[in-house]
């Protein structure tokens, strides 16, 4: 069944930002300072890369099927409970080690 | 058009992941490494995705649902490792 | 007996929505087999809440949970300028933010909503649970960062489980 190209217009540009968020968090994992900074870059932009994806796959397959496809947005609602969880044990283990930090960063993490 | 935008969206995830393994090889320490590969796998779930769409099947769903809860634990697991020095106690 | 048959009214709505969208289907079977697993998974982990968490207000949770998604996709772009403009002009800092909640639950939703708001990191939470550690990408004034999370993030969960302010 041939999409309608509204519907396909829309998916493509889900598509397109999706992965320009995913790419945006790995240029910051890439060139941010030091490991705080770039612990910012990839549970944000990149959580919000998967979901433009996501979207987009919703979109596609419930127009293509023509019945509601709406099972993607479990992985986004796992993600997004996930992320969290994920950037805060890694943020403590990072201050346990005592890892170098930005040399503009003010205040100090806590000891552990 | 999505014959065109699709092979664009693999180049620019093909790009990010491989900022990502940069920042794996370089590090310079073990919570670096773990959260370049936590990105890596977050990475690896759109990318599937995006293929599900370009195939137009969707087969590969239960595949990215699969690679998100294994990822998160995995990252989990190796930061408490990091932490404690030991999984489970 | 309400309390008995339902010990987690929201937990069995979230199961039986999980399992609709895992299944993918709307048929009437399967809406009585989530609702079946909606009612006894509850049950069955029962003996394993420390204590059932109150929310007092699900329509402002809802309204909150919208507002948070908006944050997200709006200050996501902000981060995205940070990331891409030179590494000299950022100016990254840990704040401490003292806190109000004391609900379990609560505190574990707004540290994660600290997170996945653009510019902030939760990264501790002292042991009396009074202050959290956050680590900010690029922040102009400390207090003011602190306020606006409080005002912000802060006060409508306050609200919305009715905590007592200690």
């Amino acid at each position: 069944m041939p999409l309608n190209p509204w519907i396909e217009a829309l998916v493509a540009l889900f598509l397109v930002a999706g992965s320009l968020f995913a790419l945006i968090g790995a240029i910051g994992l890439y060139r941010l300072p030091d490991f705080f900074t770039r612990l910012h870059a990839p549970t944000k932009a990149t959580t919000l890369g998967v979901g433009g994806m996501v979207i987009a796959s919703m979109i596609y397959f419930s127009a293509r099927n023509g019945s509601l496809s709406l099972h993607e947005l479990l992985i986004t609602l796992f993600l997004f409970i996930t992320a969290p969880v994920s950037a805060h044990v890694l943020a403590k283990a990072a201050m346990q080690q005592k890892l170098r930090l930005h040399d503009s960063t003010r205040g100090k993490p806590w000891q552990q | 058009m999505l014959d065109y935008v699709i092979p664009l969206c693999l180049v620019l995830m093909s790009l990010s992941v491989l900022l990502t393994v940069v920042r794996l090889i370089k590090g310079p320490d073990l919570p670096d490494r773990v959260l370049a590969l936590d990105t890596l796998y977050i990475n690896a779930l759109a990318l599937i995705v995006l293929f599900g769409i370009w195939l137009g099947s969707g087969l590969f769903f239960e595949a990215a649902l699969l690679i998100a809860v294994m990822g998160f634990v995995s990252t989990v697991a190796v930061a408490k490792y990091l932490l404690r020095g030991d999984i489970i106690e | 007996m309400m309390a008995r048959c339902w010990p987690h009214p929201l937990l069995s709505l979230f199961l039986l929505a999980t399992w609709l969208l895992l299944v993918n289907d709307l048929g009437i079977g399967h809406w009585l087999l989530g609702g079946f697993l909606g009612w006894a998974i509850p049950q069955l982990t029962q003996a394993f809440w420390v204590r059932t968490p109150r929310v007092s207000r699900p329509l402002k949770l809802v309204g909150f949970l919208l507002m948070v998604v908006g944050d997200i996709a709006v200050a996501n772009l902000q981060v995205a300028r940070l990331i891409l403009s030179p590494t000299r002009r950022l100016h990254p800092a840990f704040v401490e933010v003292p806190m109000e909640l004391d609900d379990e639950l609560a505190l574990t939703i707004l540290a994660s909503v600290i997170t996945l708001t653009p510019g902030t990191v939760s990264a501790d939470l002292s042991d009396d649970r009074r202050t959290l550690l956050v680590h900010g990408l690029d922040v102009g004034d400390e207090a003011e960062l602190a306020a606006s999370i409080k005002s912000r993030y802060e006060a409508p969960l306050k609200e919305i489980f009715a905590c007592s302010t200690t």
